[in-house]
């Protein structure tokens, strides 16, 4: 009994000096840690590719979180950040592509498709239309439709 | 027949779009330090923790940089492939030990030989933020002049060492 007491109460000790390491930094400075989490937000973790650099908990993310802090910290401004790590990782770090030339389809394609399909509809339609125009009902067509419409309410009834 | 031409033609187009998708790495994502001068570092030697390494001393030869740790598993596969190349003499290979303890680090060289010329240390992981590093093992083939030519992430295997590192370090010797 006593050991079981004595390792919860290891095991305890163990998880709050990791929380208490986690939680430092952001003791530190909360106005910087905000900005840096907010930066961290609009990039890619790249070991995690689905995850922001805030979010991950990979050692690189970990890692590239220091290095955006601590470049804050040298009074860098979030731009200045951004463009330092674009030319390491490139363009897929930033979770928000920028629009250029080889990024065009990606911004602009799903657009063009919907332009493309309501081009399709408008055509579609108007074929329909003129199809359903060109043949309209003679008089004897016509009085056979009411006769039958006249006589279906009466079937039903009886 | 022309009525199933056009769903016909879709799917075959859709068809293609997802064979494209499968045959594509997502973890290879290109890097914007091709055709760019390699990033300067100056770091300790593994080996001799006096001496220094610097990129820049390599100004004049084609060379291959390896980032390598002994914590990476896949490290282990490749190793096979650059000690076979450090036998061959083809291509001088140097290392960077990334974020790993020089004691493991010696013990691993030890234990499955060592291909490189000397290993440099990024205790820290800094160099490898320079050189875009975010998978180790990964590899840069750098020019005479020090730019970056060629940029493989994850392990060198045989195929991509005799396809594409060899004939290209060839052609940046002429």
């Amino acid at each position: 009994m006593k050991r079981v007491a004595v390792s919860s109460l290891l095991l305890c000790s163990l998880f709050f000096s990791v929380v208490a390491q986690q939680a430092r930094p952001v003791a530190d400075d909360p106005e910087l840690e905000k900005r840096v989490l907010n930066l961290s937000k609009e990039l890619r973790c790249l070991v995690c590719q689905n995850e922001t650099l805030a979010d991950s908990r990979a050692d690189l993310a970990v890692d590239l979180r220091n290095e955006v802090r601590e470049q804050m910290k040298a009074g860098k401004s979030d731009k200045e950040i951004i463009a330092f790590l674009t030319a390491r990782y490139g363009d897929f770090v930033l979770y928000r592509p920028p629009v250029r030339p080889t990024t065009y389809l990606l911004w602009f394609g799903p657009f063009a498709l919907l332009v493309a399909g309501l081009a399709v509809l408008y055509r579609y339609v108007k074929t329909r239309r003129t199809l359903i125009s060109e043949q309209p009902l003679s008089p004897d067509e016509r009085r056979r439709a009411e006769e039958i419409l006249k006589v279906e309410p009466e079937k039903e009834t009886a | 027949m022309s009525r199933f031409a056009i769903p016909l033609g879709m799917f075959v187009v859709l068809i293609g779009f997802l064979a494209v998708g499968l045959a594509h790495d997502p973890r290879e994502v290109p890097s914007p330090l091709i055709n760019k001068p390699a990033p300067v570092f100056q770091l300790a030697q593994l080996h001799e923790p006096t001496k220094t390494f610097s990129a820049q001393e390599m100004r004049g030869k084609v060379w291959l940089l390896n980032v390598w740790a002994s914590w990476c598993v896949s490290c282990r596969e490749e190793h096979p492939v650059l000690i076979e190349l450090a036998r061959s003499g083809a291509l001088p290979v140097y290392g960077l030990n990334y974020k790993d303890q020089r004691e493991d680090a010696l013990a691993w060289l030890n234990e499955f030989g060592n291909p490189y010329v000397l290993s440099s240390r990024d205790t820290d992981g800094r160099v490898g933020i320079d050189y875009g590093v975010y998978g180790v093992p990964e590899t840069y083939l750098i020019d005479r002049e020090g730019i970056i030519r060629f940029k493989q992430i994850g392990p060198v295997t045989p195929d991509v060492l005799r396809n594409t590192i060899l004939p290209l370090s060839k052609e940046l010797s002429k």
